[in-house]
This record gives structure tokens, C-alpha cells and sequence, in this order.
């Protein structure tokens, strides 16, 4: 286990290296003005202000240079300051609590439900319950993200009333729920219908043959032999799955005006604060970054053949 | 999600698919609606002048938001355009960010992925790991970020940046497919009698491992839709004033309890045409997989 | 310990395992098509065809492998000592496994859990049917391990399946039949995946198991070499259907069906050398049309008109049958 997890450690250090350079490259240094773009067409510089910033970002060294000052700056905590004045840092520092509990609860709806959903799926394979799930997954990866957001928002919160649509007042859990079930539904369907196809490989697994021509009670075959090796993909696409949750967040937090993260980048936007938007954003890559490290090292618990192959 | 069994796929004949394909009837429907809607994209004007106003750009402040009449069948928008026009419109810039999107997605990931998996060695090392990163990489995140740093939002800029986080996918199966069929007995044996490495590749490794990344990319034209208009949507993609439903939703979002028709007509043509890309796409992917024939 | 003798039809002058006009079908595939076959304590029964012959999916028949939606049991009996398994209710049936009659898979890596340990499916058997304690069953599992002469079994039993080598990996397989001593063992061609010499050692140890304990041995398998060396009597299958059987030293001696003198002359042979190879011509029967005839017709080389109804097994000595109208031809040189 020592030398797997030691391994992807390893690797993990150059994906972080060249994640944050690309973003470097792609920010800073394309042909443009960085300084104009990132602060939008609405808002005119004054030559002098635009000189300081020029010097603040080192933009007039050599490439290297700046990216290493800008990765000094990561490190020790600077991204960058909005143009209202206020660090990214501290807009980050006050707003990850919100994004922290809508990722959380929708992390768990999603989990849940998809493993609960795939597996009853793959177990009644060719019954109603599969055609269901399968038919239902179809439409909700076929319908793109932020209307459903609006359909729930309106027919849950506004005409059934039964939830919050806006806000944070009401305090976990109940302010999250609606959130944080759509936000699921972002990579719902790919979690049950992955968790469905890895029962159905298992189902078909000699070992399962195995396990009941010696005798096992039905129970012990299914919950043991079957569903303990169809979750191992799961788990790696729960991690994966993380990603698309952030970026969701964005939207999620925006049309229901929770002041998490996402809402941060969603109404800077607009605002051309160019630098929220990417302090905000760069730091949502890297966690992104740190957790699919840290689930990489979960699988190889999980699987003895990663860690001991 | 690619999938693995896709890679086996490539080695049927192909006379059994269009027999396959006619025999779903989810094929049937979102094929018609997806030329439909290549076809309002191609030429508009021949839908557009259906109810009377044809004209997108006709419009007058006065008729400003208000709902559905006789001639307009979706209302007005903001500015007082006929919103029905600007929808079928609208189609336009979607379809065509599409298809600059795929081509450019699948150029790179057939070139990259098929260098990697052919050559192995270091060139694999280094694309591999490249891919590595983009694996579940929060893609909207990044592709926000880069934008927001964009002096022009354009069709060009935003279908490179779609392109940019979509090829690595794309290429991770190329390059399965690749690696699958370079070790086949038949590129042993044509290089057994001395064939080229470029003619190895171009005919006899290309066309029998093309055929997943093909499947994949029909797949992801409804994620791309949905992406570009996500993107437009919160304000780093087109900007008015481009006719595009993205741009549309992203106006129609402050008014949806006083004027809904605003959010409503432009969301059931989107999700209309997603949904159809992405039933074809699941045909097209049934009928190629060996497992389910 | 088993409850054998509980249940109903039970007849201990019975053969131990006795399989009678089984009949399974896949899909549209009739792969079973009537086969009988029996075997007693201490013998060994060789079940010998080829790919495709039914022999495999008769041994999972016997054992309750074959379910709907994959496959049905469409007729016949499989008796245990005179009790008919088909019969029984399905937590009757589930007892007998493991402790009354056991399999042998052919491939271990995949017959065997990836992610459990060895000593844990091995103590599995002893939690599930004697109820030991998890510490009881895996000191249980330990000494099976010793049994199937695994080295430094108590370290070994922590181990996973891909730890083991190939040979190593079989024993832990046969570990896990012989585990509760049971009266049957079916092993499904337990050494098609193995080399030659580690071949040699399971059939030693199975061999050992069945001088021991007095067990009946199935053996599946497509190695003619193997019959001739180990199998008491054979039943040599085709396309489903059992085509001859007899004592082994004598089926070999003169075959009575024109299937089994083919497989015998095809072997090569040193006399021989020099010559072409004798082939079986044409291909194995698509087993989706009906037939009422004999499925070896095209292939045969004695084929007449009364070859258009399938023959019956057809008694052509003391304990020896050949479902052939023209065995008498066949059999004499």
C-alpha cells in the first residue's frame, strides 16, 4: 500500500504543476491585454493604475518568471485582489461554508440514490424497475442542467411550495435540499447507471457461480460476492463525479442564491471582476485535484489487487 | 463515459447496422428532429416566416416583454422582437459551434490518441498524463476561467475552449482503440511484408480503430450544445447581439416570474435538441455494441 | 453430516449420483439433450467431449447452477443416492452443496472472489453450513489449506487470489470442494489451464481425496490422455447427448460408436509419423433447429436410411452402451 500510495503522490505533483500552469498560460499570457480583459470593456483603466497592475502581476518578465512568482503567490495564500478592493482570499474565506454544505449534501443524494438506484436496476434486470431507472436516467442526462434547475425551481419552491427557492436563511438541511438534489442530478444518472452495469457484470461472474455451488444462502451471495465487488468502479466515479459537482455548483449557487463559492464566480461574471473569477476558480480546480488524489489512494484500500499486485 | 466494450466494436461489419439502427424507434424520432433542427440552422429564414414576423431584428420597444398574440406564437422579448424568429434563429450558432466543436475534438483526439497509442514510449508518457489531468476535471470551472480572460467571445473562441477540455476524453478512446488494434495480427502482418508506418496507419489502423471515437462523439453533441449554452448562459460565452439561446436564457432569467415565456420557449427548443442529439447518440452506440445484438 | 438421508426418495442402494434424461435449454439452443450417466463411491467417472458436447452445462445442471433467465432444465432427474435435486425445494438444495456434493471449476482466478481472501472463501463454507465462529472456521480453513499441501498455509490464508500461481490457485479451488468432505466431487476439466506437470499433481491429490474418503469423482474434460490414465469408466458426449459409454480400459480397447473411434484414431500417433493427421471432418452441429435424427450424421462415415431417427442407447456389452444403429460395424476391427 506504502509504495501505491507514495506512487500516485509522485504523479500527483507534475498534475498540479501543469494544471496551474495552463491556467497561468491561458489567463495571463495569451495575445491580449490580460489587464484590459480581466477588467472588462465597461471599466477604463487609468495608464497609471494599469502600469501598477502591470508590475503587481509582472506581466513585462520573462513567462517563467511570472509563473513561478504566481505559483509563490498559491502557495502562501495571495489570489489575486477583486476590483472592489477586497483579497480573493478573504471572498473565498467567507464563502467556502456554504459551498462546503451544498457540495456535502448533494454528494450524499447523489451516492445514495445512484448506488441505491443502479443496484436495484441491475438486480431486477429486464423488469419494470430497470426499464424505469434506465428510461429516467435517459431524460435527466438529456436535458441540459440549468433549465432543470429552473423546472424544480419554479414547480417545487414556487408552486408547490413545499421548499426553499432563495437563500440561506432557513439553515441546513433545509435550504440545501432542493439545491443540492438538482446539483445530484448533475451526475446521478451516470452513478446509477455505472453501479447497474457493474451489478450486471457481477451477476455473471464465475465466482458468483462459485459462491453458490457452495451452498451460500442467496442473501450472503448477493450482499458479499456481488455488491461488494460492484462497488469498486463506483467508488473511483464517486471521486471523478466531484468534478462535475463543482462545476455545477456554479449554476446551482447562482439561480438559487445560495452565497457559496460558485455564486462568487456566477456574479462576478457580470461584474467583469476578473480576478474573483479566476482566484475562485483555480482554487475549485485544485481541490478538485486534492480529492481525486485522495480517492485514488481509497480505491487501491479497497482493491487488493491495486495494492498488492 | 467511455466505455470499454466499445473498443471490440470496431472489428463488425458494418451491413448489419443500418438494420439495427431502423429498428429503434428512439433512432427514428431524434434523427428527424436533429435534421430539423440542422436545417433551422442552415436556413432560418424558411422557418422563421411561418406565423408572419419573420424578422429577428424587427422590433419595437414598445411591444417590450409582452406574452404570446396572433402572428407571434412566442411573445416578445425584452427589446420587442418577435421572440419566436430570434428562437428559430437562435439554432444557428448552436449548431454551429457544435460542428466546429466535434471536428476540432475529434481531429486532435484521433492524431493525439492515435500517436500515443501506436508510438507508446515517451510521446505516450506525455499525452497520457496530459489526459490523466483532464480526467472529471471541472470543466465549466475552467472553461469560465479561460474565458473570462478573453477579449473576443465568439463562435471561435468559445468552440476552442470547448474543444480544448473536450479532446482528452475523445483520445483516451482512440487510444484503447489504437492500442487494441496495433497489436492484431493484420498491422503484424502488413508490416511482415514491409509496409510503411504511414501506410500502416492510414490503412489499416485508422479505419478499424475510428470506429468508438466516432460513436463517442456523436454521444457528446448534446453535451456540447448543453455546454456551449451554459457557458453563453452565465455570461462567458456569446454576448448580445449574437442571436443564441443561451444568450436568450441568460436575459430571460431576471424576468421569469413577471414574463416566463421568455424562459420557456428558448428552454423547450434547447432541451428539445439536446435531448434528441443525445438519443441519437445512445442509438448509434447501441447498435454498435456486440453485447447487446 | 449431511441430511441426505432425511430427505424424501432417498435409497441407499441407489447409485450416488445418478443423472437420467436430462434435458437443459439456452435460449433456443437445446445444449442438454437427454443425457444419462451414474457414478458410485470411490470410482471416477470420465465425462469426455468437446467444446460444445453439453459437458460442462450438464456438471452446472447437476449442481443448481442453471437458472432463467440464461437457461432452463427443461426435463430429466439428477439423484443423489435415490433423492431427485430437481425436486427439491431450493433451501434443501442449497444445504446439500458444498457438504453432499461440490464442484471443481476450471479456470481459479475467475471461480474465485478478486477481493476476499483465500482463507476467508475457504472459511466462508465452515461459517455457512457447520456454524463455527469466524475464528473456529478460519483455523478450519487453515488446515484445508495444509490438506490441499499449500505451503505456509496459516501466512497463505491472509493472501488473494491473484497472489497465487496458477497450480497453487487449483488447489485452493479443490480446497474448497473438499472442504466438508463431501460424497461427489465434479471437477470441470480441473487441469485444462495448467501445465503439464502441475497437471500431474492435481489428479495426484484428487486421486488421494478419493482413496481417503471413498468419493465419487466426475471428471469433465476434452484430455483423452487423461481418461485413459485416471477415469474408472467414460461417457464420451456430442452435442449434447451421451454417444457412448462403458468401462474406460474397454471403450478405448474397441470403441462401439463411430464418434469415439474418430477421437481415438485422430490422436497422434509415433507409428504414424510422417502421415497427414486424421481429422473429424465438418463442424460441430448448430444445436437451435430441431433434429430428430442422429446429430453425428453429416460427419459419420457409416451413416444409413435408420440414421434419420436418432438410435436409443443401445446396450453392446455388459455395462456398455452406444446410442449407434450401426455399432455392431463399428465395433468389430
Amino acid at each position: 500500500m506504502g509504495r501505491y500510495a507514495v506512487h500516485r503522490l509522485l504523479m500527483a505533483v507534475p498534475v498540479l504543476l501543469g494544471t496551474t500552469f495552463i491556467i497561468y498560460l491561458a489567463v495571463y499570457a495569451l495575445p491580449g491585454d490580460p489587464i484590459q480583459a480581466l477588467a472588462g470593456p465597461n471599466r477604463i483603466l487609468s495608464p497609471s493604475v494599469e502600469q501598477a497592475l502591470r508590475e503587481r502581476f509582472h506581466l513585462d518578465d520573462p513567462l517563467v518568471v511570472q509563473y513561478g512568482l504566481y505559483l509563490k503567490g498559491l502557495l502562501s495564500g495571495d489570489l489575486g485582489t477583486s476590483f472592489t478592493g477586497r483579497p480573493v482570499s478573504e471572498v473565498i474565506a467567507g464563502s467556502w461554508p456554504v459551498t462546503f454544505q451544498l457540495g456535502v449534501t448533494a454528494w450524499l443524494f447523489m451516492a445514495v440514490l445512484g448506488v441505491l438506484l443502479g443496484t436495484v436496476a441491475g438486480l431486477q434486470r429486464g423488469k419494470l424497475a430497470d426499464a424505469a431507472v434506465l428510461g429516467g436516467t435517459t431524460v435527466i442526462m438529456g436535458v441540459p442542467f440549468f433549465v432543470v434547475a429552473y423546472v424544480a425551481q419554479i414547480v417545487v419552491g414556487v408552486d408547490l411550495g413545499w421548499l426553499p427557492v432563495s437563500g440561506t436563511e432557513a439553515g441546513w438541511p433545509l435550504a440545501y435540499i432542493l439545491p443540492g438534489m438538482v446539483l445530484a442530478l448533475y451526475s446521478l444518472p451516470q452513478v446509477a447507471r455505472l453501479t447497474r452495469t457493474s451489478v450486471l457484470d457481477n451477476l455473471s461472474a464465475d465466482h458468483v457461480d462459485t459462491a453458490t455451488a457452495k451452498g451460500l444462502a442467496r442473501r450472503a451471495v448477493v450482499l458479499r460476492h456481488i455488491l461488494r465487488n460492484s462497488l469498486i468502479p463506483v467508488v473511483s466515479l464517486l471521486g471523478v463525479s466531484l468534478g462535475y459537482l463543482l462545476s455545477g455548483t456554479v449554476l446551482i449557487e447562482g439561480i438559487f442564491n445560495l452565497p457559496g463559492l460558485g455564486y462568487q464566480i456566477f456574479t462576478a461574471i457580470p461584474q467583469h471582476d476578473g480576478p474573483v473569477v479566476v482566484g475562485v476558480g483555480t482554487l475549485l480546480v485544485l481541490v478538485f485535484l486534492l480529492v481525486n488524489l485522495l480517492v485514488d489512494l481509497l480505491y487501491g484500500i479497497l482493491d487488493p489487487r491495486i495494492r498488492l499486485g | 463515459m467511455a466505455s470499454s466494450t466499445l473498443v471490440s466494436a470496431s472489428a463488425e461489419p458494418r451491413h448489419g447496422l443500418w438494420r439495427e439502427l431502423l429498428r429503434r424507434p428512439a433512432f427514428a424520432v431524434s434523427s428527424a428532429v436533429a435534421l430539423v433542427i440542422c436545417a433551422m440552422a442552415a436556413v432560418p429564414q424558411l422557418f422563421a416566416g411561418w406565423f408572419g414576423a419573420g424578422d429577428p431584428r424587427r422590433c419595437a420597444l414598445v411591444d417590450s416583454g409582452l406574452p404570446p398574440a396572433p402572428g407571434h406564437p412566442f411573445g416578445f422579448d425584452i427589446q420587442g422582437c418577435d421572440l419566436y424568429s430570434n428562437v428559430v434563429y437562435g439554432a444557428r450558432s448552436s449548431v454551429l459551434i457544435a460542428l466546429l466543436v466535434t471536428a476540432g475534438m475529434m481531429l486532435i483526439a484521433v492524431v493525439l490518441g492515435g500517436l500515443a497509442g501506436y508510438f507508446r514510449g515517451w510521446a505516450d508518457a506525455l499525452i497520457s498524463r496530459v489526459m490523466d489531468v483532464f480526467f472529471g476535471f471541472p470543466s465549466l470551472v475552467g472553461m469560465i476561467v479561460i474565458l473570462q480572460a478573453a477579449s473576443t467571445h465568439n463562435e471561435l473562441t468559445v468552440s476552442a475552449v470547448l474543444i480544448l477540455f473536450g479532446w482528452p476524453a475523445l483520445a483516451r478512446v482512440m487510444r484503447g482503440s489504437v492500442l487494441a488494434v496495433a497489436t492484431s495480427e493484420y498491422v503484424a502482418a502488413a508490416r511482415g511484408v514491409g509496409s510503411g508506418t504511414s501506410r500502416i496507419l492510414l490503412r489499416h489502423v485508422l479505419p478499424n480503430s475510428f470506429g468508438p471515437v466516432a460513436v463517442l462523439t456523436g454521444l457528446n453533441i448534446g453535451g456540447v450544445i448543453a455546454s456551449e449554452s451554459a457557458l453563453t448562459f452565465l455570461g462567458v460565452g456569446l454576448q448580445t447581439p449574437a442571436i443564441s439561446w443561451g444568450v436568450q436564457l441568460n436575459t430571460a432569467q431576471q424576468y421569469f416570474l413577471t414574463a416566463p415565456h421568455l424562459l420557456i420557449f428558448p428552454s423547450i427548443f434547447l432541451t428539445v435538441t439536446v435531448f434528441s442529439f443525445v438519443l441519437l447518440g445512445d442509438a448509434l452506440r447501441d447498435a454498435f455494441d456486440p453485447r447487446l445484438r | 453430516m449431511s441430511s441426505l438421508e432425511s430427505l424424501p426418495g432417498y435409497d441407499a442402494s441407489a447409485p450416488l449420483l445418478s443423472v437420467s434424461d436430462l434435458h437443459v435449454r439456452f435460449g433456443r439452443a437445446q445444449v442438454v439433450n437427454g443425457v444419462d450417466y451414474a457414478v458410485d463411491g470411490g470410482r471416477t467417472l470420465a465425462v469426455l467431449g468437446e467444446s460444445g458436447s453439453g459437458k460442462s452445462v450438464t456438471a452446472r445442471a447437476i449442481m443448481g447452477l442453471v437458472r432463467p433467465p440464461r437457461g432452463t432444465v427443461t426435463a430429466g432427474s439428477v439423484k443423489l443416492r435415490g433423492v431427485d435435486l430437481l425436486t427439491l425445494p431450493e433451501e434443501s438444495r442449497r444445504r446439500l452443496r458444498a457438504t453432499t456434493i461440490a464442484m471443481v471449476f476450471q479456470d481459479a482466478l475467475s471461480a474465485l472472489n478478486p477481493v476476499l481472501s483465500v482463507g476467508y472463501q475457504i472459511a466462508e463454507l465452515f461459517r455457512a453450513h457447520r456454524g463455527l465462529s469466524r475464528k473456529e472456521a478460519h483455523k478450519r480453513a487453515v488446515e484445508v489449506l495444509d490438506l490441499v499441501r499449500i505451503p505456509a498455509a496459516a501466512r497463505r490464508a491472509r493472501d488473494y487470489p491473484h497472489q497465487f500461481s496458477g497450480g497453487m490457485r487449483q488447489r485452493v479451488g479443490i480446497g474448497l470442494a473438499i472442504a466438508l468432505n463431501p460424497q461427489v466431487i465434479i471437477a470441470d476439466e480441473p487441469t485444462t489451464a495448467l501445465d503439464v506437470t502441475v497437471q500431474a499433481q492435481i489428479i495426484r491429490l484428487l486421486r488421494e481425496i478419493q482413496r481417503e474418503h471413498g468419493t465419487a469423482l466426475v471428471l469433465i474434460t476434452h484430455d483423452m490422455g487423461l481418461v485413459a490414465d485416471v477415469a474408472d469408466r467414460v461417457a464420451v458426449m456430442y452435442a449434447g447427448r451421451v454417444v457412448e459409454q462403458g468401462g474406460a480400459a474397454e471403450v478405448y480397447a474397441g470403441p462401439a460408436h463411430p464418434y469415439t473411434e474418430a477421437l481415438l484414431g485422430a490422436i497422434p500417433r509415433p507409428e504414424l509419423r510422417g502421415r497427414r493427421l486424421a481429422v473429424i471432418p465438418g463442424a460441430p452441429p448448430d444445436l437451435t433447429g430441431p433434429d430428430g435424427g442422429c446429430r453425428f450424421r453429416p460427419r459419420c462415415g457409416y451413416g444409413v436410411e435408420a440414421c434419420e431417427q436418432a438410435p436409443p442407447a443401445l446396450a453392446v456389452g455388459p455395462g456398455r452402451l452406444a446410442a449407434c444403429h450401426e455399432w455392431k460395424r463399428v465395433a468389430t476391427p
